[in-house]
């Protein structure tokens, strides 16, 4: 007789297979330590604290650009505001909402974080320095939004 | 800036610097929660609507505990006094003599108890005999949990009930082991059945995907309990929020009903607000009020393709019985679709609808809106137009008065239904779905005809509100589909690959149950620079769209009617008149 051991897969797994981007939703949740004990809600918070930093890293990145290509001034003066948008209002509203029960305002915020990114690209036309960071933020937009959603 | 607008942000200023006594009362109250506060002096004009309930700035969500009390009406609402997000909220408040002019008072509920010190959300007010008004509200708790307090006035002879005070006997329910505390909140207005002395109220829930309107029962408003059953649930929609239950008259077809009523010819009404999808939906039916039940009867799906209240930006939708006047009155709020950023540059977010009384459609089967009569207080400079027939490509200006600040009624005639495109209902019967596929620019045969609202002269930028008639082969009567349509409604967008990261221009659409018989159909709109709420066959359909113009604004927006039919439709009677700013709209708010 064969026993077969089948393996239902993580939490994390499990979760991340209900988004647009298993890999990038695994890779995330599993570099936090949180990530292994937290339920749908506390994954949900880990994106968006994820979310979070790579606001920071763009807004730090878009600082260094100013000395680096003056050019583009007007363009990163747009991302600033979008992206101290995500970091001053999406990132609060949608971590207070998850936190306390009220899923739909936090899908509101993640989604923002996304059209932020997309609006602070789409004022380089076609020439931007910051591509990868908006693509990043689009992508962890859309699997987080995709976990919030299972809040619902 | 206009001189105008410019005279009113400076009165503006001048009103803040008197009434500010530089306390913010919310300081050692919330947590240190980021905000980006905008200072009332640089709230952008632009978008703002003139005649809409409105506070100065800042974000607003449910509207809360709509009431009349010794003849003035309250209104309370969910804010945020420190941003243009959802978040920090508390109740603001505002009164009215005539629901078109409104003050704002301090707000009336804020976190400040162990049983609401994380959110004061939503509520109702009931009028208790002994008591006066009760308000019921959720609180959040330290731990996260959604629970039901109850709010007194602490001077009953203050018309304007300025202060509220919260007893400590609170909270009134908690989540059992069976609920979802998460998902545990909105309580109702109570309703009181003379048989057994109790107050009911609801609660709404959900359990998995399931939406659960709980019910509690008390005999002295303070003391509930869980009833057996839930007054009723439905599987599959999700958690349902903000319910609202109420009577409506079979025969009268003029007056509201109390909710407390419980005589002969009444059906009730159970709406709830849907939080997956972020509609309403409501069920007609029978409340056997000593077993205790509510069955819908069965006429209109009970579930996501129900009917709605509106069937576009209209959420968290409350109605109070308006004793003085005997009307139910209903009051919605509608979200900002433009970015965050936009709302956090522009300054505020949320507008509360115009408030449309309720009456049974004499058909029985639907429920029929209309604006308050009060508000046609606000029309000045009228213009006309009769008579005007319509062919198709044809459209026709709307002139001589103020396209984006505007109330316009139209009758029109269609004449006969032959040319009437077949309605297949294979490919869909879902109206978004028909309203998204034939837009307002695409031919056909009875209609697209309607308004084209917003506009640029040469439709750069335009919003239509339109009909287009199908003929159903299956009951031989005609399917009108009623679309108000924002995708072309602003040269604004994002570049973004992903279409959820577009700038949000949809379409909203619904049928309207009218058999066209003579022909005509009528449409009214009220249009407030980034509202524009529609009103078909006398209030059978309506949809609310927001709009954000860049062009179409301020004086260079225009108003048309249209037809791009092959059928000629004949505009028969349009009335369109100014409409003027309310003398009182919240200035002085927080």
């Amino acid at each position: 007789m064969v026993t077969v051991m089948v393996s239902e897969g993580s939490i994390i797994e499990q979760t991340c297979k209900e988004t647009p981007d298993f890999n990038l939703c695994v890779s995330l949740l599993n570099s936090d330590p949180r990530g292994s004990s937290a339920d749908t809600s506390g994954l949900a918070l880990i994106l968006i604290d994820k979310i979070k930093g790579l606001t920071t890293k763009t807004l730090n990145e878009i600082n260094g650009l100013y000395k680096k290509r003056p050019e583009l001034k007007r363009a990163l003066d747009e991302c600033s505001r979008r992206y101290k948008t995500i970091l001053n209002a999406d990132v609060p509203e949608a971590i207070e909402a998850i936190s306390k029960g009220v899923p739909k305002f936090g899908e509101d915020g993640v989604i923002d974080a996304g059209v932020e990114a997309s609006v602070c690209e789409g004022g380089f036309k076609g020439k931007s320095p910051l591509t990868s960071l908006t693509k990043s933020m689009q992508k962890i937009s859309n699997v987080t939004r995709a976990i919030v959603r299972m809040l619902l | 800036m206009s001189a105008s607008k410019l005279v009113s942000v400076l009165l503006l200023i001048v009103l803040i610097n008197i009434s500010n006594n530089g306390v913010d009362a919310f300081h050692k109250i919330f947590k240190k929660l980021q905000s980006q506060s905008t200072s009332l002096d640089s709230v952008s004009p632009l978008h703002r609507t003139a005649y809409h309930f409105q506070p100065p700035r800042h974000w607003i969500n449910d509207p809360n505990a709509p009431m009349l009390y010794k003849g003035i009406y309250h209104l309370f609402y969910q804010y945020n006094p420190k941003g243009a997000v959802w978040g920090n909220i508390v109740w603001a408040h505002s009164v009215s003599k005539d629901l078109i002019n409104w003050e704002a008072l301090e707000p009336a509920i804020y976190p400040s108890k162990w049983f609401d010190i994380n959110g004061t959300w939503s509520g109702s007010s009931t009028h208790v005999p002994g008591k006066g008004p009760v308000i019921l509200y959720t609180g959040i708790t330290e731990n996260q949990t959604q629970i039901q307090n109850y709010a007194i006035p602490q001077d009953l002879s203050d018309p304007y009930l300025k202060t509220w005070i919260k007893p400590d006997d609170n909270p009134i329910v908690k989540p059992d082991h069976g609920e979802n505390g998460s998902a545990f909140r909105d309580p109702t207005t109570a309703w009181f059945n003379k048989k057994d002395g109790y107050w009911r109220m609801l609660v709404g829930s959900k359990k998995k995907h399931r939406g659960i309107a709980y019910m509690y029962k008390s005999r002295d408003f303070k003391k509930w309990v869980k009833t057996k059953r839930p007054i009723h649930s439905r599987k599959k929609t999700g958690m349902w929020e903000c319910p609202d239950f109420f009577p409506v008259s079979v025969t009268d077809k003029k007056n509201g009903l109390d909710f407390s009523y419980d005589g002969p010819n009444a059906k009730h009404v159970l709406k709830v607000s849907l939080d997956l999808t972020r509609y309403e939906y409501y069920t007609l039916g029978k409340y056997d009020t000593k077993k205790d039940r509510y069955r819908p009867d069965g006429n209109t799906p009970d579930g996501w393709d129900g009917l709605r209240f509106d069937y576009g930006n209209f959420y968290a939708s409350k109605t109070f019985f308006d004793d003085k006047k005997k009307r139910r009155i209903l009051w919605g709020w509608a979200n900002e679709s433009d970015t965050v950023e936009d709302d956090t540059l522009k300054g505020w977010a949320g507008v509360q609808l115009i408030p449309r009384t309720i009456l049974l459609d004499y058909s029985g089967k639907q429920l029929v809106f209309w604006p308050i009569e009060e508000i046609e207080s606000l029309r000045g400079k009228n213009v006309q137009m009769t008579n005007q027939k319509m062919e198709m490509g044809q459209r026709f200006e709307v002139q001589g008065i103020t396209p984006a600040q505007v109330d316009v009624d139209v009758t029109f005639n269609v004449g006969s239904l032959e040319k009437a495109e077949k309605f297949d209902a294979s490919f869909t019967t879902k109206p978004l779905e028909l309203c998204n596929l034939k837009g307002s620019n695409v031919t056909g045969g009875v209609g697209p005809f309607g308004l084209i609202t917003l506009a640029t002269s040469d439709l750069e930028e335009y919003t239509p509100v339109f009909f287009r008639v199908f003929k159903d082969a299956s009951t031989n009567k005609p399917k009108v589909l009623m679309c108000s349509d924002a995708k072309p409604s602003s040269l604004k967008t994002d570049t973004g690959s992903d279409a959820k990261q577009r700038m949000y221009k949809p379409s909203f659409a619904g049928f309207v149950d009218v058999d066209l018989a003579d022909g005509k159909i009528s449409l009214r709109s009220l249009i407030d620079h980034s509202v524009v709420e529609s009103f078909g066959a006398k209030g059978k359909t309506v949809i609310t769209s927001r709009v954000y113009p860049t062009k179409a604004v301020g004086e260079k927006a225009h108003l048309f009617v249209f037809n791009n039919g092959s059928q000629p439709v004949t505009v028969e009677s349009l009335n369109a008149w100014n409409m003027q700013k309310p003398l009182k709209m919240n200035q002085g708010a927080k």
